[in-house]
């Protein structure tokens, strides 16, 4: 066990690295000098010159690499040409918001493909399992952005029961806040239970025709019991992978959902800065959030022989 | 044990069909005849509802919707048809590459689909866009990256357990070289599960235009796409609903479609297998 968790945290750094590797690239694939580009157009001689000695542009670029992925490590992403203001603080302020609409629609969407995906795969071919699957192909097809525009459309133009526009932080008013969330995880979660139910359904009919299955009706088990303490173990590993996968993913992604919602998240403020070339902003949101990907999926790893002990020993 | 057959029926093939063709149909006679020019503005009927005129109403500048939607088809189905082929193609070759040679090839090519897969897909592609600058190849060439690991990790899958069978190893007793052995014998018997994730992949990309089209760096305006269309519409979304409903429809039709197609081919290739 231990040595697969060693294993697991060994294969993650180089990963972690090419990520770097990548997002410090991607600045010098914009043509131009690096300085100007990270300081737009209107920038004087004097903070250019500046950051030609911080970039440290004059030494060959595995050094600049270096000393820009040191400074990194320590938590320094650098400053936002816009604001000003440290990229690490403006991502962390952000990532509260992003972090808890992900992680209860992910929670959410996992209890209903769980349930849906098991009950569907119990009684395949019936009317049920007609209109789990039915219902999962058409939020599969669509667009997360459309399904907010549309419930906004209803529930707070229509009904005027939720609020259409703007956000309140938590540490203002908790209430107001949740009001504000409901549409987005709402939304969320109705986007990504479908394919969640769909992996959960096909990894529990596959287990549904093991022999320890037909052994354990044999025994004269209770339905209920087959299914929770037989077929949901043991058909849940593929679906959590797949939730840590969209975990990662969801942070940055939804930025849209968070400009139709107006909420100032991650992915947000990801996507605003790209608009207005804030570059720095840019590489330390991309940056976090491949990290945080990564870092969610060696969990997911390291908690998956919990639930299959022969994974350690392959 | 399982009720009525409802589902042995080949659904999702006839519906599949029926949206695909819809959208095939659109593209076609978009080709030749439109109802109006899908950029001419006429300030005379801005936001006119549907009507007998203009079937799924016009816009703010009095454009006719479904003659935009129609381009929009067009457009939208170029660029994800575009990706798919650049996606499965380069990725395919990966795919066959690091499976049959493994060794540090594969290790650092897979090392390299694992950093770029570490990133969100949207946000990828935005960046890219942002760099290369807005337009439908630099789209195109964005997505292709940001989806290309996916069907490099199916191939490889694929190749690995092709790899190990017999008839491998008799090709290769019997003195063939491995490119040859690679195009004969891996490559056919790898593309069943590439077919499949080619469908999934064309619903994913036409997700992703329309949502980087909506955040405006996708297709650049005037000329329409799903995802901008929808885009366009936003501020109207109470005073004139037809311009939200009729893009949104035409991606979720498509992408339905699409998928419901990918899931009937999967199960003529593999009747046993669910997964």
């Amino acid at each position: 066990m231990l040595s697969y968790i060693a294993k697991r945290l060994l294969l993650a750094i180089p990963t972690l690295l090419l990520v770097a590797v990548a997002v410090f690239l991607l600045i010098r694939l914009i043509p131009g000098d690096p300085a100007q580009v990270m300081l737009g157009e209107g920038a004087d001689a004097a903070s250019l010159a500046a950051l030609h000695h911080d970039m440290g542009l004059d030494h060959p670029l595995p050094v600049q690499f270096a000393a820009w992925f040191g400074h990194a490590l320590s938590g320094d992403l650098g400053h936002s040409i816009v604001t000003g203001e440290p990229v690490a603080s403006m991502i962390l302020q952000r990532f509260q918001l992003t972090a808890i609409i992900v992680l209860v629609a992910v929670l959410l969407a996992t209890l209903i493909a769980v349930v849906a995906g098991l009950v569907a795969a119990w009684r395949r071919d019936s009317i049920i399992d007609l209109a789990v699957v039915g219902s999962a192909s058409i939020v599969l097809a669509v667009p997360s952005f459309w399904l907010g525009l549309v419930l906004l459309l209803v529930f707070g133009l229509k009904f005027g029961w939720l609020p259409v526009v703007g956000y309140v932080p938590f540490s203002e008013s908790a209430a107001q806040a949740a009001l504000f969330l409901i549409l987005p995880i709402v939304t969320l979660t109705l986007t990504q239970s479908g394919v969640l139910t769909r992996m959960m359904r096909a990894s529990s009919i596959d287990v549904l025709r093991q022999e320890y299955i037909t052994h354990a009706r044999a025994k004269g088990l209770a339905e209920r019991v087959v299914l929770s303490r037989h077929v949901f173990p043991n058909a849940f590993a593929p679906t959590l992978t797949l939730v840590g996968l969209s975990l990662g993913h969801l942070l940055g992604g939804i930025a849209v959902l968070e400009t139709v919602f107006t909420l100032p998240g991650l992915g947000r403020l990801m996507v605003d800065s790209i608009l207005a070339r804030d570059y720095p902003v840019v590489q330390g949101c991309l940056l976090f959030t491949a990290f945080v990907y990564v870092v969610v999926n060696l969990l997911i790893d390291i908690c998956y022989p919990l639930l299959d002990p022969r994974v350690t020993t392959q | 044990m399982t009720g009525p057959a409802i589902h042995r029926l080949p659904l999702n093939a006839i519906l599949g069909t029926a949206l695909v063709g819809l959208l095939v149909a659109a593209i076609l006679i978009g080709l030749f005849w439109m109802p109006y020019g899908p950029i001419a503005i006429d300030l005379d009927h801005p936001l006119a509802p549907p009507s007998w005129a203009h079937w799924f109403g016009t816009d703010q500048f009095g454009r006719d919707v479904l003659s935009r939607a129609m381009l929009g088809a067009r457009i939208s189905t170029s660029i994800a048809l575009g990706t798919v082929v650049v996606a499965i193609s380069t990725g395919t070759c990966v795919g066959l590459i690091t499976g049959f040679l493994r060794g540090w090839t594969d290790r650092l090519l897979m090392a390299a689909s694992d950093a770029i897969l570490a990133f969100p897909g949207i946000l990828l592609a935005l960046a890219l866009i942002a760099v290369l600058g807005s337009s439908r190849s630099s789209i195109i060439l964005a997505l292709s990256i940001a989806y290309l690991p996916s069907v490099a990790r199916v191939v490889r899958s694929a190749v690995l357990s092709i790899r190990e069978r017999e008839y491998i190893e008799a090709s290769r007793v019997a003195g063939d070289g491995t490119i040859y052995i690679v195009l004969r014998h891996v490559l056919p018997n790898a593309l069943p599960p590439v077919v499949v994730l080619a469908t999934s992949l064309f619903g994913w990309v036409v997700l992703a235009e329309s949502a980087l089209s909506f955040l405006g760096v996708g297709v650049p305006p005037p000329a329409p796409s799903w995802g901008n269309m929808l885009s366009d519409a936003r501020p109207y979304m109470e005073a004139a609903n037809w311009l939200s409903i009729v893009p949104g429809f035409c991606i979720m039709g498509t992408v339905l479609g699409v998928n419901l197609l990918g899931d009937a081919l999967r199960d003529w290739l593999d009747p046993r297998g669910e997964t």
